[in-house]
């Protein structure tokens, strides 16, 4: 039986087709004589060869997990496969499965370990940054290690919250057994696995040099590494708009009776608003990285200046998609944190409506200030004056967050538990965030902190301090509903105050070196600033040794210990801590009802964030 | 237990003592020493432009600060109790009213007072593209910034159009950079001048500056700009108008052998399509 599951539709024929057509494709892409491979013949460079090999290599890898059986199977009329359907065994974990919780998890663990590779290159960016001249990497190893940390956090963190998280609590949330498109969902996780595979496969390239953002013309010099960057971006681009767009339509057209937009708990309104971001901005993306692989493989000029193209253009529509992005960052953070305020202040949340409106308002506003990416670029000189009323008015609905955050603090109960920690870290971080990024948006200071380490320091305040805090406090939360089993609570305080305090010695120097005038992105800085990189190296260290602790925590509590959690641990309120842990396949042996307040905290209200009176689970009901 | 309305006028003394002590710290310790310096009247106006966003700023983080710290000690759970819930508290309409008002009325201040200093300085040393909306005066000494992979050269349109592979500027006079490149994108990024310009292909980007007293400053490329981007770095002069003419006039003598070579002096040149390069 076990071993009857490693042949057939699972991972490992998933891996052995992607190889295969990444082999065919390769050849075939060597077919393929165009003019402009005749220039670079002798240098080995074949981007269009790579291209046609990721491409085939990614179909290979998703008909190996058996995305195409479904479609094959209804066009030849026959029943489809209830594979993907399965209700138990490990081997679900290991493939195609339609279950929202089996690819939480999925998420989880793939997304992490994506997130572990791209922290172990920070590891070794400040090594080399240890010392003001060349330490360890040559110039483009460095790069290189700059440009896959920055590309694969940038892409992965995208789905960070939400693909573990919404994934498998949304549905719960909205009283949904699943999601709206189940298959699509499974897609969304597969694709960018092959991503994370793809962006890898840069180092066997020659890597690529110009960090995430993939500035043209720098990008179209590069070798075939930056076709890597393409393929990889483009691909987290798709799972991006699907993933919206799966979000978007189950939550509009699934949430039970009963539950109108108003009841919704905020970690949903989170998962909407940047639902509608990834839907909207990740085409941007897309079409963008085909302009500059066209430019790269067909001789078309988007970018390309002396055949009439800009790199104005690439610089456009990047950020375009990038400041939406990082919103895409910054959000689910927000809701994470609002979601976990209320259950350990014992209080409900303050100020719902002005939250929401906060979530809607950052929404809206952040495609309306891109260009302050470009205040010392040229472009539009006279549109500053705009793009910096627009970026600091951003600040006002993140403002409403703080105020709501802080609000529900008030004459609360406070409990400070592991999960609890790290959300109020993430008020002191993203405050630090907000507060270096007016400097930022301010032209005049602009100036000086653009594309220094001030504004690296300022978005890992938003992202590392913001989103990362956030997502260990809905590991802390809810990764025993998740697996059934405790995470150790000590462990869980070591790790966060070890890496809140690393945090804040890693970035807040860093915040400092930037104002004293050091570029990001370089290999050699002044030697006074030795001092100075050597403690943030060594800080640095430290919070990578506070993940260890981590991975420790997970793996012995996870693994070894396994001490079954509590269906209710915190004493929430909300559905998904009225179910058992880990959740049945079932979710619910009937929809649940909900009341009025997602957070009936302080005795108005019997019950739980659902109407209790009518339990979503019968408690005769085994539910192993 | 406290009565909300103590706990409201505790956090609002606690905010105004942390504030009256940190904004004197902020305005007579840290605003002076901010970056980039007083090299220059651009330089010095961000350093007054960052203190006056430090200043802005400081009331909302002491409050944050102060309200989580209260927070902490005077609404915790105590040890050992159960599962008591705070009270059922779901909003306050005035709060909410004063935060957004204080709140808008920091933000639009500070974008008009970001305008008028963008307008006020010529551009505040930023890059403000071929044809600035606010330009100086007077006469200005054009000096073209060429980036390149990986090092800056610069030309003096005024002087015959000679490249120089140092940056020398003369004291007390106002200098318009005419930043561009032949390659990718680079920055120009003079840290004690207060200038930072985006080097472009195809782009005449311009910023002004008006120098000081002889002196030197840091030039490192701020833009990732490929293999050597962290190599790309220079030191530039400020030398005295005398000292300045007698250095021209060597490099005009030095280069005129070779200035039949050089491109015309132009807005922006055209790149080198055959090159490829990591």
């Amino acid at each position: 039986m076990k071993l009857r599951r490693l042949i057939g539709f699972n991972l490992l024929t998933a891996v052995v087709l992607g190889i295969v057509g990444f082999y065919v494709g390769w050849r075939l892409g060597h077919l393929v004589k165009a003019p402009s491979l005749d220039y670079f013949g002798d240098t080995g460079q074949n981007d269009i060869a790579l291209f046609v090999a990721y491409f085939t290599g990614v179909i290979g890898f998703l008909v190996g997990l058996g995305f195409a059986n479904y479609p094959i199977q209804r066009i030849l009329g026959k029943p489809p496969s209830l594979r993907e359907k399965e209700t138990e065994g490990i081997g679900r974990y290991f493939g195609l499965c339609t279950d929202h919780k089996v690819v939480g998890i999925q998420y989880l663990i793939g997304i992490g370990a994506f997130i572990f590779i791209g922290g172990l290159n920070a590891m070794l960016i400040r090594f080399e940054l240890l010392r003001p001249t060349h330490l360890a990497w040559n110039g483009n190893n460095y790069l290189t290690l700059v440009s896959i940390h920055g590309t694969m956090m940038m892409g992965m963190m995208t789905s960070g919250i939400l693909g573990p998280f919404a994934n498998y609590f949304v549905p719960l949330m909205i009283g949904a057994r699943r999601m709206a498109f189940p298959r699509i969902e499974a897609l969304t996780f597969w694709l960018l696995m092959a991503a994370g595979a793809i962006l890898m496969t840069a180092l066997a390239f020659g890597g690529f040099p110009t960090g995430w953002t993939g500035y043209a013309p720098l990008s179209e010099q590069s070798n075939m590494g930056m076709d890597a960057y393409i393929a990889f971006f483009a691909l987290v681009g798709v799972s991006m708009a699907l993933l919206g767009l799966n979000m978007l339509a189950t939550v509009i057209t699934m949430r039970a009776p009963g539950l109108s937009w108003g009841r919704l708990p905020i970690f949903v309104w989170g998962t909407v608003t940047t639902s509608v971001l990834m839907l909207l901005a990740a085409p941007v993306l897309i079409s963008t990285l085909f302009m500059l692989a066209l430019d790269r493989t067909a001789q078309t000029s988007f970018f390309n200046v002396q055949a009439g193209g800009s790199p104005y253009l690439y610089e456009n529509l990047f950020w375009m998609f990038g400041h939406p992005e990082v919103y895409v960052l910054a959000l689910p953070g927000m809701g994470i944190v609002l979601e976990l305020l209320p259950v350990f202040a014992r209080k409900p949340l303050w100020g719902y409506r002005l939250a929401v409106t906060g979530m809607v308002g950052i929404m809206l506003l952040s495609f309306l200030v891109w260009q302050h990416h470009l205040f010392v670029s040229g472009i539009n000189g006279d549109l500053r004056p705009f793009y910096m009323l627009s970026t600091e008015l951003i600040s006002l609905p993140t403002g409403f967050i703080f105020v709501c955050a802080l609000g529900t603090l008030w004459a609360g109960r406070i409990r400070l538990t592991v999960p609890m920690l790290f959300a109020l870290a993430w008020i002191f971080n993203f405050l630090v965030g907000g507060l270096s990024g007016v400097f930022l948006s301010d032209v005049p200071s602009d100036v000086t902190t653009h594309g220094s380490f001030f504004s690296m320091a300022h978005f890992h305040y938003t992202i590392m301090g913001g989103l990362i805090f956030a997502f260990f406090g809905a590991v802390y939360f809810w990764l025993p509903k998740m697996t059934g089993f405790e995470l150790n609570e000590r462990l869980g305080k070591v790790h966060f105050w070890v890496m809140f305090i690393a945090f804040n010695s890693t970035f807040g120097p860093l915040l400092v070196i930037g104002f004293l005038g050091m570029p990001r992105r370089v290999v050699t800085y002044a030697g006074y600033l030795q001092g100075a990189n050597d403690w943030v190296s060594v800080s640095a260290f430290v919070l990578g040794a506070s993940m260890l602790v981590f991975l420790a925590n997970l793996i012995w509590s996870q693994v070894f210990v396994r001490t079954p959690a509590a269906s209710n641990p915190w004493g929430s309120k909300s559905i998904e801590f009225q179910l058992p842990s880990p959740v049945p396949v079932h979710d619910f042996d009937r929809i649940p009802t909900f009341g009025p307040d997602p957070y009936p905290y302080g005795g108005v209200e019997e019950g739980g964030g659902y109407d209790g009176r009518r339990p979503a689970i019968s408690p005769a009901r085994p539910t192993a | 237990m406290w009565s909300s309305r103590s706990h409201g006028h505790r956090i609002a003394a606690l905010t105004v003592i942390g504030t009256a002590i940190v904004l004197p710290l902020v305005v007579f310790v840290l605003g002076p020493n901010m970056p980039p310096g007083k090299g220059t009247p651009v330089a010095s106006s961000q350093v007054t432009d960052n203190t006056v966003l430090l200043v802005v700023m400081t009331p909302f983080t002491v409050f944050i600060l102060v309200y989580l710290a209260y927070a902490l000690v005077a609404f915790r759970a105590a040890k050992g109790e159960g599962l008591i819930d705070g009270p059922p508290t779901r909003g306050h309409f005035k709060a909410q009213v004063a935060w957004l008002a204080t709140t808008t009325a920091a933000v639009l201040f500070l974008a008009i007072f970001g305008t008028a200093e963008l307008l006020a300085d010529n551009g505040a040393g930023g890059g403000g593209g071929p044809n600035p909306v606010a330009k100086p005066s007077g006469a200005v000494l054009p000096v073209q910034v060429i980036g390149q992979q990986w090092e800056f050269t610069y030309r003096y349109p005024t002087y015959g159009g000679v490249e120089t592979a140092s940056l020398v500027l003369p004291a007390g006079r106002e200098i318009a950079f005419h930043v561009t490149s032949l390659d990718a994108v680079h920055s120009f990024w003079a840290y004690e001048l207060g200038v930072k310009a985006d080097a472009n292909p195809g782009v005449d980007n311009v910023a002004y500056v008006r120098t000081k007293k002889p002196s030197t400053f840091q030039i490192r490329c701020a833009e990732l700009c490929g293999l050597w981007h962290g190599y790309m770095s220079d030191t530039g002069r400020v030398v005295s108008p005398a000292a300045f003419s007698t250095w021209i006039a060597a490099r005009r003598r030095q280069f005129a052998p070779i200035m039949k070579y050089l491109p015309k002096y132009a807005s922006s040149y055209a790149p080198d399509p055959s090159y490829r390069a990591g």
